[in-house]
């Protein structure tokens, strides 16, 4: 791997960044005759029964106070420096607390249940997908294939709803929402922690369930293409042992592939857990930004949906830089 | 007609996808004449009913009746699906075939962007789009703000096919007899991506409904549609499972998972038509 290629790499990175942000700045003024400040004011005028005669002054005096008053590129250049400190703002539902402070408090629980859900769903999807098209693996697992297909096309927090309404409401296995007991601060202790498992179940259990389909079906078919190669056909003749063959020869060449794809597909998942936050009530961004998007708390939706993008890019930016230490073939420079 | 039927034999993928697609419409078509959408309104029946006689599916706490929800969501989930996943497809093989077929810094431009856009969590910025436009929401805006997302997948994988059959002989001989681009674009190029193209079509039908229906369980679709999405909605919003209301969220649920199995089947069926290497073998 050529340090040119990081670089460019690293640098990729920052230009979807800010080409994701720019977007999502210019984007909302683009629709025609619309003004959220109005709007806000207007609903908290009707809700609150306030009479409506000095409205347009209140709205003048904070377009003035958020700077809207000012030319769209100052706006720009405010907004991008605010992003660049982290500063999002004020929530406009739980003020005075701040944007930043509602995100870094919900992350932790989105990146644990994500990382370890995806972990799990990938690295089982893929043994299984590997097994599914290995002719030596024993026939009972063919059974498997009519399931995972149906599940793999179910979205997680579809199957999220099922599984709470069979594993929390009809059999009270698992708790319904949330993600510790009610009431309880957390806490080093053991037992918070296995707390904290026992809610996570069943919404890790909707991703796994979810996508382990998607990863053994896309294993299974690059196996099969891979079993037809010469080389495979050479190590058999070669007398090789069959878990050599399979671990070392079709596993580790069907598994580039899968990397890849599981570098494109980060934003899909991404967005999947986050809807099955708001199904589990589990207290991640997910279930923030559902509540910030109901109660139009546009700081907060922005927040969020700034820390996705970033969290995103750089997710994948660290798989392609992971991704030529395990292709030796892939050396990204010209040669 | 006898071509279609023998076609539809060899391919049982595709022949189960459309019968599933095929019964939908027909429930959709049924249900219309018999049932009618005029009570997929709420307030038109006592609300939080469990399925009987009178209320085949139900009600919800807002006092929809669940089975004329239904008759009203398939076709309003297929047309965002339809129309997101065509309008994107359609700004992408344009792109693709574009940078493709001519290479050089147009394909630079086109390829930069698409690399750029693709790392970007479509429903990140659908959920941005979404709640500041929220009441001009209608369910065409959607489907048109989830296709200007949609465009970046197809845009690769189609340029990447059109690259490998550019420098072709029969290209060539086009292009030797005077052929203008466009012709060779649409006569020698396109007819041979056919399959590939129509894959990739009901790909992009299954993102789009899966976009829009990730909006709208959100609650930010089209306010005044009873979309399936936002029946998934209003059934989380309303606590449906905790209350034991199946009636609620079972049935689009199933409906949803049929639609997505039917165009995974149909894009399978078509992959394996387009690309005759995987047949024997899977």
């Amino acid at each position: 791997m050529s340090a040119a290629y990081v670089v460019r790499r690293v640098l990729l990175f920052f230009v979807v960044v800010w080409a994701a942000t720019t977007f999502i700045f210019f984007l909302p003024k683009l629709a025609p005759g619309r003004n959220p400040i109005v709007e806000r004011i207007g609903m908290m005028v009707a809700t609150g029964g306030v009479n409506s005669a000095g409205m347009q002054s209140m709205v003048d005096a904070y377009e003035a106070k958020f700077g809207l008053n000012k030319p769209l590129w100052q706006q720009y250049l405010t907004y991008l420096g605010d992003l660049s400190h982290g500063d999002f703002g004020y929530s406009l539902m739980l003020y005075p607390t701040k944007v930043v402070d509602i995100i870094l408090v919900s992350m932790p629980w989105t990146i644990g249940l994500l990382t370890v859900s995806t972990v799990i769903a990938f690295s089982l999807g893929t043994v299984l997908g590997g097994l599914l098209a290995w002719p030596r693996a024993p026939q009972a697992i063919q059974y498997l294939l009519p399931p995972l297909f149906m599940f793999s096309v179910v979205p997680y927090y579809l199957f999220g709803l099922i599984l709470v309404y069979l594993l929390a409401f009809q059999f009270r296995v698992f708790p319904m929402s949330g993600n510790s007991q009610y009431g309880v601060v957390a806490s080093f202790s053991p037992g918070f922690a296995a707390d904290v498992v026992y809610h996570s179940i069943l919404p890790a259990l909707s991703i796994i369930l979810a996508s382990l389909g998607f990863w053994a079906l896309g294993m299974r078919a690059m196996m099969v293409s891979i079993s037809g190669e010469d080389y495979m056909l050479f190590a058999d003749a070669k007398g090789l042992n069959a878990r050599r063959i399979f671990l070392r020869y079709a596993m580790r060449n069907a598994l580039l592939p899968q990397t890849t794809t599981l570098a494109l597909s980060l934003g899909t998942i991404l967005s999947g857990a986050l809807l099955v936050e708001v199904v589990f009530s589990y207290a991640g961004m997910g279930a923030v930004l559902f509540r910030a998007v109901s109660g139009f708390d546009y700081f907060t939706i922005y927040g969020v949906v700034f820390f996705i993008i970033v969290g995103v890019a750089f997710a994948t930016l660290v798989l392609d830089l992971v991704y030529p230490l395990l292709d030796p073939r892939i050396r990204y420079s010209k040669r | 007609m006898l071509n279609v039927l023998r076609f539809l034999r060899q391919n049982p993928r595709i022949t189960i996808g459309f019968a599933l697609i095929g019964c939908m419409l027909l429930f959709w078509l049924i249900g219309n004449a018999t049932i009618g959408t005029s009570k997929a309104v709420p307030i038109s029946a006592p609300p939080d009913l469990p399925p009987s006689a009178h209320y085949p599916l139900g009600t919800d706490s807002a006092g929809r009746q669940l089975l004329p929800v239904l008759i009203a969501g398939v076709p309003l989930t297929l047309e965002v699906g339809l129309l997101a996943g065509g309008v994107g497809l359609l700004i992408g093989a344009v792109l693709g075939f574009t940078a493709g077929y001519f290479g050089g810094p147009i394909d630079a431009i086109i390829r930069t962007a698409a690399d750029v856009i693709l790392p970007i969590p479509a429903l990140a910025v659908l959920v941005v789009i979404a709640s500041t436009i929220h009441t001009l929401l209608s369910v065409e805006i959607m489907a048109l703000v989830i296709a200007s997302l949609a465009w970046m997948y197809p845009t690769r994988t189609i340029r990447a096919q059109v690259l490998t059959m550019r420098n072709r002989a029969f290209v060539d001989v086009g292009r030797l007899s005077g052929e203008s681009h466009l012709a060779i674009i649409f006569r020698e190029l396109m007819p041979n991506l056919l399959p590939y193209l129509a894959a990739s079509f009901v790909g992009a039908v299954g993102a789009g409904i899966l976009a829009g229906i990730g909006l709208e369980a959100l609650g930010l679709g089209p306010q005044d549609k009873p979309t399936l999405g936002m029946t998934i909605f209003w059934a989380i919003y309303y606590g449906a499972t905790l209350r034991g209301m199946w009636w609620w969220w079972g049935p689009p649920i199933v409906i949803l998972v049929l639609v997505f199995l039917s165009l995974f089947l149909i894009a399978q069926g078509l992959d394996r038509y387009a690309n005759p290497r995987l047949r024997q073998t899977v």
